[in-house]
């Protein structure tokens, strides 16, 4: 009997250590690299003059509808949901104002894609961060996860995917720009590789400090994104949070780095107590 | 054996007024839960800024808590050969089984699009929490149903299947530990990917080994608790010696915790908050005094473990306290919108913890959980024939 039960263990342990062994490999292709060749945005909000332009191109590119009230009249959507990927918003007080874009942030190391338990959500080596809806099942993480509140859910659909701003990755696909910064009139967002935006952004700081808040927004927070902002006023004045420089892909990928050594471990120390409490019966039995 | 089928069969314990409340309690639960299925998420009082509500908060996050007297029991017994306590292995594991069935349950409510809740086995994330707690919770699931499944073939005098399952208890005990660990502790794993949205009492890199230990202590507590209520509405005897036993553990897990937790607030320099933010100071407080410190010290002492109601109270607070940890990290100290569940949330989830008591009271009324003495002899004979 006790042959029989130890021998299962060694076989059960084999069984599973093939089982779970290979897909530790799979750490080197999940997570892509600096992506500084990849595509990236730069707001400036001292040159936007809040005619939402973008905005509007950005329903029109993804066929989102507009906000109506009950007389059929368009209104302005008040913040990002399931039918808004872009908003222009305004902050002002006695001294100062400055308009804000609200979008997603195309991390370089995105929250939302590490978390979701089915690979809905992917960076693509290009630079966007884009949803495949057809796997979701709905759970709702990547709202939870995600430091600048961006996904957003259709609350009031029967099947309900998640909404957020895909980057115009076929445009950019196809060689074009994202449509909100096609549609710019004043050249407050402009698009180009990460490097490029950069260079630029740290330029106008350079060359007007008295203009700027002195700091890049997107530049390092969570690893660095690839949307990225400058502004005459403090950043969290805008809504954007104090956000610190690791990744949270960073924070979570040693918890679960371990599972393997946790579940065997676990099971060792398991067998090797059972093994201790039970040396007199199998003397016994022997 | 003739008498074999005889065994499954209806059992006439009393059903007292209390049942026929949870039956009705649990029908309009499983309706308004069918009915969401019908209409979707927009009978709930979720929203973007506040994607989960209680169905996360209470049934998952909790549920599955209460669920660890199932693995932690069976360590007790089958791993650390502590034999006196045999006789609750049984309806734990029940417990455990039903917890699972129900924690799956909320999430087909809970999701969004629980049509594609498959989608796990074949779309992977290695890198997500929620991808290893979902194929823990399916493999868990699958063993507490084996080990659930002995009684059956029991029952139905099955003697083949009987001793296959007999053959693997130990590495099935040892695999639904090792799942336990994992799935159990992931759960605070998945609230480290918030560190922007948790109150720092809550957040910690620590949170898994938090999950894991409140765990086992409110499982062992949950058996505790449970054993009283059956041993009221089934007449039996309240195995006083047994939950003494079981509470003789608790009060080193949640020592454990304390002493973690306490070390925790003061290196990470968190305990400022206690003189800046009075709200969650005073969550917290309730929290780690009524939840762990106080139950902690009932259970070390042996007066109360060996009173009845002593027991039943302290575990009533370590229940609380998990319960209370589990709300208070995921749900009232978590940054977002203002939220209060709605109607149909409340009710879907009084509802499907009914529904649980209601699957319970079947398998007590149906399969022979507790022997009669005429079923103990033939256990007995059973376990010669071997």
């Amino acid at each position: 009997m006790d042959v029989n039960r130890r021998d299962f263990l060694k076989i059960a342990g084999a069984g599973l250590g093939t089982l779970v062994l290979p897909s530790l490999n799979v750490h080197a292709a999940a997570i892509p690299g600096t992506l500084e060749n990849a595509h990236a945005m730069l707001y400036d909000s001292t040159l936007c003059v809040g005619c939402r332009a973008c905005q509007v191109a950005c329903k029109n590119r993804s066929g989102l509808p507009y906000v109506m009230d009950e007389n059929q009249m368009y209104e302005m959507p008040t913040d990002l949901d399931g039918d808004t990927w872009t908003l222009i918003k305004l902050y002002q007080d006695t001294e100062t104002y400055s308009y804000v874009k609200k979008q997603c942030m195309h991390c370089l190391q995105p929250a939302c894609a590490s978390v979701c338990p089915v690979s809905a959500l992917e960076k693509t080596p290009e630079g966007p961060v884009v949803y495949h809806s057809y796997k979701c099942i709905g759970c709702r993480y990547c709202m939870t996860a995600c430091p600048f509140d961006i996904p957003k859910y259709e609350w009031e659909e029967k099947n309900p995917i998640i909404q957020k701003c895909d980057f115009c990755a076929d445009l950019q696909a196809a060689g074009q720009q994202p449509a909100c910064s096609a549609a710019c009139p004043t050249g407050a967002l402009i698009s180009g590789t990460r490097t490029e935006m950069l260079e630029i952004a740290h330029q106008r700081l350079a060359d007007h400090p008295d203009q700027y808040f002195n700091h890049v927004y997107g530049e390092h927070e969570v690893g660095g994104t690839s949307m990225l902002y400058l502004s005459n006023v403090s950043y969290e004045k805008l809504g954007y949070p104090t956000l610190k420089d690791q990744p949270i892909p960073e924070i979570t990928w040693p918890y679960m780095k371990a599972v393997p050594f946790v579940f065997f471990g676990m099971a060792g120390a398991m067998s090797a107590i059972y093994y201790w409490t039970h040396r007199n019966e199998e003397e016994k039995e022997g | 054996m003739a008498t074999g089928t005889n065994n499954i069969r209806l059992r006439k314990y009393p059903v007292g007024a209390g049942m026929i409340l949870i039956w009705i309690t649990g029908a309009i639960g499983l309706s308004i839960a069918v009915y969401r299925w019908i209409v979707g998420l927009r009978i709930t009082n979720m929203s973007d800024n506040r994607p989960w509500g209680i169905w996360i908060s209470f049934d998952m996050m909790s549920g599955i808590g209460l669920a660890a007297g199932a693995f932690s029991v069976a360590a007790i017994v089958y791993i650390f050969n502590i034999k006196k306590l045999y006789p609750i292995v049984r309806p734990t594991i029940l417990t455990g089984f039903i917890s699972y069935i129900l924690a799956a349950l909320t999430l087909l409510a809970d999701l969004g699009l629980p049509q594609n809740i498959w989608h796990l086995i074949i779309y992977w994330n290695i890198h997500s929490p929620l991808f290893e707690i979902g194929w823990c919770v399916m493999a868990y699931t699958t063993v507490l149903l084996l080990e659930f499944s002995p009684i059956v073939f029991e029952a139905l005098g099955w003697k083949a299947p009987l001793k296959l399952i007999r053959s693997i208890t130990i590495p099935l005990v040892i695999f639904g530990i090792a799942l336990s660990t994992l799935h159990q502790s992931t759960l605070g794993t998945m609230l480290t990917a918030l560190p922007y949205r948790i109150h720092p009492f809550w957040y910690s890199p620590l949170m898994p080994v938090y999950f894991f230990l409140t765990a086992i202590a409110a499982g062992l507590a949950m058996t505790v608790f449970e054993s009283y209520h059956s041993a009221r509405t089934y007449q039996q005897k309240f195995e006083i010696g047994i939950a003494s036993k079981i509470t003789s553990w608790i009060p080193y897990v949640l020592g454990l915790y304390i002493v973690i937790k306490v070390v925790d607030v003061i290196v990470s320099g968190t305990y400022i908050r206690l003189v800046q933010d009075p709200w969650p100071t005073f969550m917290f407080l309730i929290e780690i005094m009524g939840g762990a410190l106080i139950p902690a010290i009932m259970f070390s002492d042996k007066r109360i473990r060996s009173s009845l109601s002593g027991m039943v109270w302290a575990s009533f607070l370590v229940m609380g306290g998990l319960i209370l940890n589990r709300f208070n990290s995921t749900l009232v100290f978590m940054n977002g919108d203002f939220y209060f569940p709605s109607a149909a949330e409340i009710a879907v989830s009084i509802g499907l913890t009914c529904l649980g008591i209601i699957m319970f009271d079947a398998a007590i009324r149906f399969l022979p959980m507790y022997p009669n003495p005429r079923e103990k002899q033939e256990q007995k004979n059973l376990e010669n024939s071997k």
